[in-house]
């Protein structure tokens, strides 16, 4: 039974992975970042933080492949461990609020009247401000940490997934079959975790690959204006901030490479989020 | 339709109270009290400046006082002095403000422009390798940070001009000026325009399944009297919503592309002044760019009820 | 007279990845002036396809027309290029479709959606349109015709909507009007009203109407022909009088057998023979059609050479065809 089961669910993925072949693509991008993130010391061919006067603004080359900044350090190094920070801040504020938004949003589902008034309006006043403003605003009261950074990019992504649970566990509560579940007497508790919570899923996961990419965004933003995360952590971000306008000219690659990275991983993303949306969320297929 | 437009202004209201309250106590909760900070940075020793500071911020009243007295300002226009500049807010925020609202609409512009059209062929023409190529475009686009590609062109200035464009605080005349803040707005639109296209061809593809589009050709419509007569004042319905929301995500944008184009404008005013820790400042440009928010959503769905008979007819 | 509209062997099918779906297979049927011919069957059986694909509006691809000819006034429709067939649609050939709802432009008006098509096709201006319009909203007795012209579809009810689509359909006269399940949407009493009109419309403009549907009490009260379909063929065509007194194949037997009569209703007195059948089992799947009849795997008729071979559909009696190895 359970042979004939993982063989149908093989099916289903290579099925899935024939129809999506630029979701296939996303995910062998994301895989690569994360092995790169995880593995990063066996990886990365130099000291990412290893200075080297001579090496100032070395040229790519045999032994500096994206070359090295001003301070020495071997870029390519550098961006296999920022891939880690990078990681670590999308991961870890998708999965926060995530986590939050789809509790925040169950509740309003759930609980409605005075509770689901309250949060919409708060709702709307975090929507009044755009992420990048609120995760600055945030960074700026929190002082700049990897953690704090975590947070000020989490919190502004909560309102969003909120909505989507919310009319979304409401358009569920109408549906026929959990009425007729309703009726047979099972538990407002029972139904919401039996049918309720894993058809929120779907979208919540889709909704959550779609934000992986704008978390990474926003931290390399936040990172480029000096205000995510800070030294020691190489960042994509910051590498930008360091070597900006005035690398244009003398150091090209200081401004390519970086942004090549961040520009990938989230590249990676998007398609995967597009293809988990399109066989996840029949709703919004194509 | 009228109570709608007086509920609607209200809800807005709330909104921007709501925003007030949260951003005066996000700036309160930082460690260490400004004062502090000020104190420290100016190398004062004295106690007794320090708490002359304090005095003189109104540190030492109760919070809900400090709020009450921010707000009555706000109400009546004043907003304040800058901790660093020592000018009144208002008069740092004015003249940044135009540069910025020139660069957005440009960017606007240029991003509806691109957008709509290119949306529209990826739908038509779905599936070709036209279409692909086209959803390829706006997926980079949506992946590029807008400050990535805003250094990408200044290297692409450096190596086939050999030299930056500079922003001109006084161009001579109005092509000089949108010459000189074309390349921004592009850098910063396009990530908009991206998103729009996308929006478009989704829309579009639903539009073009309903029953009426069925019904156009039933009448022996051509494909174009279809596509544009019937189909794309259909699809560009959400697209119009999206452009509201968009605006917020340009505020974003342009927070960045001013900082690496050196523009002089309000959002990377922003980041100035919570660098230098002046929260007055901080406070008030926040609050700024919530009012343009919310106000820029207010248009849209008044746009919205010119453009859709549903809704305008059904209140 | 010769038939206004003349179909034979028309075939439709669909390339979709599950393989080849035969849609429509081999059907013929040709309708006079005036006259009324409904295709009947379950949802599925390729009625609506039919209807599509006499429009030529059938999404290609997947879909394909690969055989057979519609002639409306001798001409033949599929051997037409695209814009020669535009000219064709709503002058010469018109459609109403299911959902009076969905079937209208949502941001135009109802009068400038009739007088978009009376420019086209007539080369009216503007001004002779509009009031083109407002005259047949009139004809399919909207009240206050000219207000309604400039609503919008959500300001009417279902109903009225379907009457406006039929002003539609009817503002260039055309020879051949297809209506889709005109009626399927709409409350009982709205359904009667909408068939009358289109009788007393069709006798006006001497229209020869094919109507689709699956209600067999419309087909009862405005059709003088029925064609029966199954599984993308046709299985029985007769008058209408004749069908329902001697339907032939088990189909439409059973078919008929499904609709409850008055005495029945009661319960009391009711024969073996009358009570309210149904057919078991279901519609075969279109890319997956049995190797013989169609019908076969739910006929209690069926023998070895039904299941085996497709039966011919021929004259089994005076005017009266049927696609059955036992009839």
């Amino acid at each position: 039974m359970s042979a004939t089961i993982s063989h149908s669910f093989w099916n289903n993925v290579s099925y899935n992975a024939r129809r999506y072949p630029l979701g296939v693509a996303g995910g062998i991008i994301m895989i690569v970042f994360v092995l790169a993130a995880i593995f990063a010391s066996a990886v990365a061919p130099l000291d990412p933080f290893n200075t080297n006067a001579k090496a100032s603004l070395a040229a790519p080359g045999p032994v500096y492949l994206m070359g090295a900044d001003m301070m020495g350090r071997d870029v390519f190094s550098r961006l296999i461990h920022g891939a880690r920070v990078s990681l670590a801040v999308a991961l870890g504020a998708t999965i926060i609020g995530s986590g939050i938004g789809c509790a925040v949003g169950l509740a309003c589902g759930y609980i409605g009247g005075w509770f689901d008034l309250l949060v919409q309006r708060v709702t709307e006043v975090m929507q009044a401000l755009p992420l990048l403003v609120m995760a600055l605003v945030i960074t700026a009261s929190l002082g700049p940490s990897l953690r704090n950074t975590i947070v000020a990019i989490a919190i502004p992504l909560i309102p969003t997934v909120a909505r989507v649970i919310r009319s979304n566990v409401l358009s569920l509560r109408e549906m026929p079959y959990v009425e007729a579940a309703k009726a047979t007497g099972m538990s407002e508790w029972r139904i919401a975790i039996i049918h309720v919570l894993p058809n929120t899923l779907a979208p919540l996961i889709v909704l959550a690959t779609a934000q992986l990419g704008s978390t990474i965004l926003t931290e390399a933003s936040l990172s480029f204006l000096g205000l995510g995360v800070p030294e020691p952590y190489p960042s994509w971000g910051r590498m930008l901030s360091e070597s900006a306008a005035e690398y244009v000219r003398t150091a090209p690659w200081l401004v390519i490479y970086p942004g090549l990275a961040i520009s990938l991983v989230v590249f990676g993303s998007n398609l995967l989020g597009d293809a988990l949306r399109d066989a996840l969320d029949p709703r919004q297929r194509d | 339709m009228l109570t709608y437009l007086i509920r609607r202004l209200l809800l807005m209201i709330v909104t921007l109270f709501g925003v007030s309250v949260a951003i005066f106590l996000l700036l309160r909760i930082v460690p260490g009290n400004i004062a502090d900070i000020l104190f420290d940075s100016a190398g004062m020793i004295d106690p007794s400046e320090k708490q002359k500071i304090i005095a003189d911020l109104g540190l030492d009243l109760p919070l809900p006082l400090q709020y009450w007295s921010w707000l009555n300002g706000v109400l009546h226009g004043e907003l304040g002095f800058s901790y660093v500049s020592e000018k009144p807010v208002i008069d740092e925020i004015l003249p940044r403000i135009p540069i910025t609202a020139r660069l957005a609409g440009l960017a606007l512009v240029f991003a509806i422009c691109a957008g709509v059209p290119l949306g529209v062929i990826s739908a038509v023409k779905q599936n070709t390798k036209l279409d692909y190529a086209l959803r390829v475009l706006s997926l980079s686009g949506l992946s590029m940070p807008s400050f990535w590609l805003g250094l990408l062109i200044l290297m692409a200035c450096v190596r086939w001009f050999g030299t930056i464009p500079i922003y001109d605080r006084a161009p001579a005349s109005i092509w000089a000026w949108i010459a000189m803040l074309a390349i921004p707005a592009a850098s910063v639109g396009f990530r908009s325009s991206a998103l729009i296209m996308r929006l478009t061809r989704s829309s579009m593809l639903e539009i073009l399944r309903q029953d009426f589009v069925r019904t156009a050709k039933s009448k022996g419509l051509s494909d174009n009297a279809v596509t544009y007569d019937h189909a794309l004042r259909n699809a560009l319905l959400p697209v119009i919503t999206t452009i509201g929301v968009e605006t917020a995500f340009l505020m974003g944008g342009l927070i960045v592309t001013e900082t690496v184009f050196n523009i002089p404008g309000v959002a990377r005013f922003l980041v100035e002044a919570i660098r230098w820790r002046d929260y007055p400042m901080v406070q008030n440009l926040v609050m700024f760019i919530a009012i343009v928010v919310v106000t820029v959503n207010l248009i849209v769905d008044l746009l919205y009820m010119l453009v859709d008979p549903r809704i305008r007819y059904s209140e | 007279m010769a038939p206004v509209l003349e179909v034979s062997g028309l075939s439709t099918v669909f390339h979709t990845r599950r393989g080849l779906v035969r849609a429509v297979q081999d059907v013929s049927f040709s309708v006079n002036a005036g006259e009324t011919l409904a295709i009947v069957g379950e949802s599925g059986c390729g009625k609506t396809i039919t209807a599509l694909s006499l429009m030529r509006l059938i999404p290609q691809p997947p879909g394909e027309i690969v055989s057979g000819s519609v002639k409306v006034d001798g001409t033949d429709l599929l051997k037409l290029s695209e814009p020669e067939m535009r000219k064709m649609r709503g002058s010469k050939i018109a459609m109403i479709f299911q959902e009076p709802m969905t079937a209208l432009n949502p941001l135009m008006t109802v009068g400038k959606q009739i007088a978009e098509m009376v420019m086209l096709h007539d080369g009216a201006s503007k001004q002779v349109a509009r009031d083109r319009a407002v005259e047949m909203l009139h004809h399919v007795r909207i009240p206050e015709p000219a207000r309604r012209a400039r609503e919008y579809p959500h300001q009417m009810s279902g109903g009225m909507r379907q009457r406006a689509m039929i002003a539609m359909a009817l503002a260039c006269k055309p020879k051949v009007l297809v209506a889709d399940e005109p009626t399927t949407a709409l409350d009982v009493t709205i359904q009667a009203q909408i068939l009358d009109l289109i009788g007393d419309l069709q006798k006006e403009f001497g229209t020869a109407v094919v109507l689709i549907t699956h209600d067999l009490g419309v087909v009862a009260e405005v059709a003088q022909r029925v064609v029966v379909m199954y599984a993308g063929r046709k299985v029985e065509e007769a008058a209408v009088g004749d069908l329902f007194a001697h339907p032939l194949h088990p189909y439409p037997r059973g078919l008929l057998g499904s609709i409850p009569r008055v005495g029945s209703a009661r319960g009391l007195d009711v024969s073996p023979d009358e009570r309210l059948r149904e057919i078991t089992g279901m519609v075969p799947a279109l890319n997956d059609l049995p190797p013989g009849c169609a019908f076969a795997p739910r006929c209690s008729l069926a023998d070895a050479k039904c299941h085996a071979q497709v039966p011919p559909f021929e004259l089994k009696q005076p005017d009266h065809f049927a696609a059955c190895w036992q009839a």
